[in-house]
Protein backbone atom coordinates (compact mmCIF):
# COMPACT_ATOMS: atom_id res chain seq x y z
CA UNK A 1 0.00 0.00 0.00
CA UNK A 2 2.92 2.07 0.53
CA UNK A 3 4.42 1.30 -2.45
CA UNK A 4 1.32 2.50 -4.20
CA UNK A 5 0.75 5.81 -2.54
CA UNK A 6 4.64 6.71 -3.22
CA UNK A 7 3.88 5.60 -7.26
CA UNK A 8 1.20 7.75 -7.17
CA UNK A 9 3.00 10.56 -5.22
CA UNK A 10 5.59 10.20 -7.55
CA UNK A 11 3.30 10.65 -10.62
CA UNK A 12 1.68 13.74 -9.64
CA UNK A 13 5.14 15.23 -8.15
CA UNK A 14 6.66 14.41 -11.66
CA UNK A 15 3.52 15.93 -13.43
CA UNK A 16 3.65 19.26 -11.54
CA UNK A 17 7.08 19.66 -12.28
CA UNK A 18 6.62 19.34 -15.42
CA UNK A 19 3.49 21.47 -15.82
CA UNK A 20 5.24 24.58 -13.81
CA UNK A 21 8.08 24.33 -16.49
CA UNK A 22 10.66 23.94 -13.77
CA UNK A 23 11.86 21.08 -15.41
CA UNK A 24 13.63 23.63 -18.10
CA UNK A 25 16.58 24.92 -16.04
CA UNK A 26 16.19 28.10 -18.19
CA UNK A 27 13.06 29.07 -16.28
CA UNK A 28 14.71 28.48 -12.80
CA UNK A 29 17.53 30.85 -13.90
CA UNK A 30 15.35 33.06 -15.27
CA UNK A 31 13.74 33.23 -11.14
CA UNK A 32 17.22 33.78 -9.48
CA UNK A 33 18.71 36.04 -12.22
CA UNK A 34 17.15 38.92 -10.16
CA UNK A 35 19.10 41.51 -12.16
CA UNK A 36 17.79 40.45 -15.15
CA UNK A 37 14.65 39.50 -16.98
CA UNK A 38 13.00 38.38 -13.70
CA UNK A 39 10.47 36.11 -13.88
CA UNK A 40 8.33 35.21 -10.49
CA UNK A 41 6.88 31.35 -12.11
CA UNK A 42 8.91 29.85 -9.72
CA UNK A 43 7.83 31.70 -6.75
CA UNK A 44 3.89 31.14 -7.84
CA UNK A 45 4.81 27.26 -8.02
CA UNK A 46 6.53 27.06 -4.42
CA UNK A 47 3.70 29.21 -3.02
CA UNK A 48 1.20 26.96 -4.53
CA UNK A 49 3.05 23.82 -3.47
CA UNK A 50 3.21 24.61 0.18
CA UNK A 51 -0.28 25.70 0.78
CA UNK A 52 -1.55 22.11 -0.65
CA UNK A 53 1.13 20.56 1.13
CA UNK A 54 0.14 22.33 4.68
CA UNK A 55 -2.77 20.70 5.69
CA UNK A 56 -1.16 17.11 5.48
CA UNK A 57 1.25 18.42 7.71
CA UNK A 58 -0.90 20.06 10.47
CA UNK A 59 -3.50 17.09 10.11
CA UNK A 60 0.16 14.49 10.60
CA UNK A 61 2.03 16.53 13.68
CA UNK A 62 -2.00 16.82 15.29
CA UNK A 63 -2.23 12.91 14.99
CA UNK A 64 1.58 11.90 15.06
CA UNK A 65 0.81 9.31 12.99
CA UNK A 66 -0.51 8.57 9.39
CA UNK A 67 -3.16 7.26 8.03
CA UNK A 68 -1.61 3.88 7.08
CA UNK A 69 -0.81 4.13 10.98
CA UNK A 70 2.61 5.05 10.54
CA UNK A 71 4.21 7.01 13.88
CA UNK A 72 4.95 10.06 12.50
CA UNK A 73 7.58 12.24 13.91
CA UNK A 74 6.49 15.62 12.11
CA UNK A 75 7.27 18.24 14.92
CA UNK A 76 8.33 21.72 13.89
CA UNK A 77 12.32 21.65 13.03
CA UNK A 78 13.90 24.57 14.52
CA UNK A 79 17.11 23.07 14.89
CA UNK A 80 19.59 25.70 13.15
CA UNK A 81 23.45 24.41 13.02
CA UNK A 82 26.21 24.85 10.51
CA UNK A 83 25.66 22.43 8.12
CA UNK A 84 22.68 23.53 7.90
CA UNK A 85 23.57 26.85 6.24
CA UNK A 86 26.88 25.60 5.04
CA UNK A 87 25.21 22.56 2.67
CA UNK A 88 22.13 24.77 1.85
CA UNK A 89 24.91 27.66 0.41
CA UNK A 90 26.93 24.91 -1.36
CA UNK A 91 23.91 23.91 -2.41
CA UNK A 92 22.70 27.20 -3.65
CA UNK A 93 26.12 27.47 -5.56
CA UNK A 94 25.02 24.16 -8.02
CA UNK A 95 21.97 25.20 -8.03
CA UNK A 96 22.62 28.78 -9.64
CA UNK A 97 25.42 27.51 -11.71
CA UNK A 98 23.39 24.78 -13.40
CA UNK A 99 19.49 25.87 -12.88
CA UNK A 100 18.74 22.18 -11.66
CA UNK A 101 17.91 20.73 -8.40
CA UNK A 102 17.57 17.10 -7.51
CA UNK A 103 13.91 16.90 -8.92
CA UNK A 104 14.37 18.31 -12.00
CA UNK A 105 17.71 16.39 -12.68
CA UNK A 106 16.00 13.03 -11.76
CA UNK A 107 13.31 14.15 -14.44
CA UNK A 108 15.91 14.90 -16.84
CA UNK A 109 17.44 11.87 -17.03
CA UNK A 110 14.44 11.09 -19.46
CA UNK A 111 15.63 12.46 -22.16
CA UNK A 112 18.99 10.34 -22.12
CA UNK A 113 21.28 13.25 -23.01
CA UNK A 114 24.81 13.79 -21.94
CA UNK A 115 24.10 16.65 -19.56
CA UNK A 116 21.44 14.98 -17.46
CA UNK A 117 23.71 12.35 -16.74
CA UNK A 118 26.75 14.65 -16.27
CA UNK A 119 24.10 16.97 -13.54
CA UNK A 120 22.93 13.75 -12.15
CA UNK A 121 26.38 11.60 -11.79
CA UNK A 122 27.79 14.65 -9.88
CA UNK A 123 24.71 14.14 -7.55
CA UNK A 124 25.42 11.10 -6.53
CA UNK A 125 28.89 11.46 -6.11
CA UNK A 126 28.51 14.67 -3.73
CA UNK A 127 26.07 13.06 -1.79
CA UNK A 128 28.43 10.11 -0.83
CA UNK A 129 31.79 12.34 -0.31
CA UNK A 130 28.67 14.04 2.50
CA UNK A 131 28.83 11.03 4.09
CA UNK A 132 32.20 9.99 3.81
CA UNK A 133 32.98 13.79 5.50
CA UNK A 134 29.87 12.89 7.50
CA UNK A 135 31.59 9.92 9.06
CA UNK A 136 35.39 11.26 9.45
CA UNK A 137 33.37 14.28 11.64
CA UNK A 138 30.82 12.45 13.60
CA UNK A 139 31.34 12.67 16.95
CA UNK A 140 30.61 9.32 16.92
CA UNK A 141 33.62 8.14 15.36
CA UNK A 142 32.11 7.13 12.20
CA UNK A 143 31.69 3.89 12.19
CA UNK A 144 28.06 3.88 11.89
CA UNK A 145 28.24 5.91 9.57
CA UNK A 146 30.51 3.85 7.35
CA UNK A 147 28.25 1.29 8.36
CA UNK A 148 25.38 2.99 6.59
CA UNK A 149 26.66 4.74 3.20
CA UNK A 150 24.32 7.59 1.91
CA UNK A 151 22.78 8.60 5.00
CA UNK A 152 23.05 12.18 6.50
CA UNK A 153 24.06 11.87 9.81
CA UNK A 154 21.62 14.00 11.09
CA UNK A 155 19.17 11.75 9.87
CA UNK A 156 17.62 10.93 13.53
CA UNK A 157 18.15 14.99 14.74
CA UNK A 158 16.93 17.00 11.99
CA UNK A 159 14.61 15.68 9.52
CA UNK A 160 13.48 17.66 6.42
CA UNK B 1 19.01 33.13 -20.34
CA UNK B 2 15.49 34.71 -20.47
CA UNK B 3 13.47 31.17 -20.04
CA UNK B 4 10.03 31.06 -20.94
CA UNK B 5 7.35 33.07 -20.55
CA UNK B 6 4.99 30.55 -18.38
CA UNK B 7 1.33 31.83 -17.67
CA UNK B 8 0.51 32.08 -13.95
CA UNK B 9 -2.49 29.28 -14.10
CA UNK B 10 0.66 26.68 -15.33
CA UNK B 11 2.84 28.04 -12.10
CA UNK B 12 0.26 27.61 -9.82
CA UNK B 13 -1.49 24.38 -11.25
CA UNK B 14 1.99 22.77 -11.34
CA UNK B 15 2.83 23.92 -7.77
CA UNK B 16 -0.47 22.46 -6.95
CA UNK B 17 0.49 19.34 -7.71
CA UNK B 18 3.84 19.26 -6.18
CA UNK B 19 2.27 20.08 -2.92
CA UNK B 20 -0.94 18.04 -3.34
CA UNK B 21 1.80 14.96 -3.95
CA UNK B 22 3.94 15.87 -1.15
CA UNK B 23 1.11 16.24 1.03
CA UNK B 24 -0.52 12.66 0.44
CA UNK B 25 2.96 11.10 0.88
CA UNK B 26 2.98 12.99 4.44
CA UNK B 27 -1.00 12.11 5.09
CA UNK B 28 -0.88 8.75 3.75
CA UNK B 29 2.37 6.88 4.50
CA UNK B 30 4.03 9.52 7.16
CA UNK B 31 7.02 10.00 4.38
CA UNK B 32 8.43 13.26 2.98
CA UNK B 33 8.27 13.97 -0.52
CA UNK B 34 12.51 15.47 -0.18
CA UNK B 35 13.94 14.36 -3.45
CA UNK B 36 17.48 14.43 -2.85
CA UNK B 37 16.94 12.43 -0.12
CA UNK B 38 15.28 9.83 -1.39
CA UNK B 39 17.99 9.96 -4.37
CA UNK B 40 20.40 9.43 -1.88
CA UNK B 41 18.88 6.86 0.59
CA UNK B 42 17.71 4.92 -2.93
CA UNK B 43 21.61 3.85 -2.99
CA UNK B 44 21.72 1.88 0.22
CA UNK B 45 18.33 0.54 0.08
CA UNK B 46 15.45 -0.25 -2.16
CA UNK B 47 13.72 -3.33 -0.64
CA UNK B 48 10.99 -3.91 1.89
CA UNK B 49 10.39 -1.02 3.91
CA UNK B 50 12.92 1.26 2.04
CA UNK B 51 11.18 -0.28 -1.48
CA UNK B 52 9.01 3.34 -1.66
CA UNK B 53 11.57 5.61 -2.30
CA UNK B 54 12.63 3.95 -6.22
CA UNK B 55 9.25 3.51 -6.73
CA UNK B 56 8.98 7.46 -5.88
CA UNK B 57 11.48 8.19 -8.20
CA UNK B 58 9.86 5.45 -10.91
CA UNK B 59 6.71 7.90 -10.42
CA UNK B 60 8.97 10.84 -10.75
CA UNK B 61 9.92 10.04 -14.30
CA UNK B 62 6.57 8.74 -15.57
CA UNK B 63 5.10 11.44 -16.94
CA UNK B 64 8.51 12.96 -18.47
CA UNK B 65 8.59 9.30 -20.19
CA UNK B 66 5.16 9.20 -21.60
CA UNK B 67 4.73 12.93 -22.51
CA UNK B 68 8.35 13.78 -23.04
CA UNK B 69 10.03 16.76 -21.15
CA UNK B 70 9.28 19.63 -23.38
CA UNK B 71 12.19 22.83 -23.85
CA UNK B 72 15.31 22.11 -22.00
CA UNK B 73 17.76 24.50 -22.33
CA UNK B 74 20.81 23.94 -20.49
CA UNK B 75 22.56 27.18 -19.80
CA UNK B 76 26.17 25.16 -18.83
CA UNK B 77 28.66 22.94 -19.94
CA UNK B 78 28.30 19.14 -19.27
CA UNK B 79 31.63 19.40 -17.04
CA UNK B 80 30.01 22.82 -15.37
CA UNK B 81 26.57 20.22 -15.08
CA UNK B 82 28.58 17.82 -13.22
CA UNK B 83 30.12 20.16 -10.78
CA UNK B 84 27.29 21.46 -10.00
CA UNK B 85 25.81 18.27 -9.65
CA UNK B 86 28.56 17.36 -6.68
CA UNK B 87 27.70 20.71 -5.32
CA UNK B 88 24.33 19.91 -5.33
CA UNK B 89 24.70 16.66 -4.16
CA UNK B 90 27.26 17.30 -1.30
CA UNK B 91 25.20 20.32 -0.32
CA UNK B 92 21.95 19.24 0.37
CA UNK B 93 22.94 15.84 2.42
CA UNK B 94 24.61 18.29 4.71
CA UNK B 95 21.76 20.43 4.74
CA UNK B 96 19.68 17.40 4.96
CA UNK B 97 17.16 18.74 2.44
CA UNK B 98 16.73 20.80 -0.81
CA UNK B 99 13.86 22.76 -3.06
CA UNK B 100 11.18 19.74 -1.96
CA UNK B 101 12.62 18.75 0.59
CA UNK B 102 13.40 21.99 2.68
CA UNK B 103 11.28 24.04 0.04
CA UNK B 104 7.63 22.51 0.24
CA UNK B 105 7.59 20.30 2.67
CA UNK B 106 9.79 21.84 5.89
CA UNK B 107 8.03 25.27 4.46
CA UNK B 108 4.74 23.13 4.63
CA UNK B 109 5.49 21.87 7.93
CA UNK B 110 6.01 25.77 9.04
CA UNK B 111 9.77 24.37 10.46
CA UNK B 112 11.86 27.83 10.81
CA UNK B 113 15.12 25.48 10.12
CA UNK B 114 13.76 24.79 6.73
CA UNK B 115 13.10 28.52 6.38
CA UNK B 116 16.12 29.43 6.82
CA UNK B 117 18.00 26.78 4.68
CA UNK B 118 15.53 27.97 1.89
CA UNK B 119 16.61 31.79 1.95
CA UNK B 120 20.19 30.28 2.02
CA UNK B 121 20.11 28.14 -0.82
CA UNK B 122 18.02 30.83 -2.85
CA UNK B 123 19.69 34.14 -2.04
CA UNK B 124 23.22 32.22 -2.43
CA UNK B 125 22.15 31.24 -5.72
CA UNK B 126 20.74 34.84 -7.03
CA UNK B 127 24.14 35.43 -5.90
CA UNK B 128 25.83 32.75 -8.10
CA UNK B 129 23.84 33.91 -11.30
CA UNK B 130 24.82 37.21 -10.74
CA UNK B 131 28.10 36.67 -10.45
CA UNK B 132 28.63 34.23 -13.35
CA UNK B 133 26.82 37.20 -15.20
CA UNK B 134 29.39 39.53 -14.01
CA UNK B 135 32.20 37.28 -15.00
CA UNK B 136 31.06 36.61 -18.34
CA UNK B 137 28.74 39.36 -20.14
CA UNK B 138 26.46 38.00 -22.68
Amino acid sequence: MNALVALIAGVVFGAGLLLSGMTNPANVLAFLEVTGHWQPALAYTMAAAVALAFPAYAIVRRRRRALLGEVVDARVQSLVDAPLLLGSSIFGIGWGLSGVCPGPGVILLTTGSQPAFAFVGGLIVGAIAANVAAGRGHPSGGTRAWRRPYVSYRDRRSRF
Amino acid sequence: MAGEVIPVWRSVAGGALIGAAAGLLMLVSGRVAGISGIVARSLQASFGKQAWRPVFLLGLVLPALFLGVGPVDWSASSSVLATAGVLVGFGTRLANGCTSGHGVCGLANLSPRSLLATATFVAVAIVTVATRHALSPP
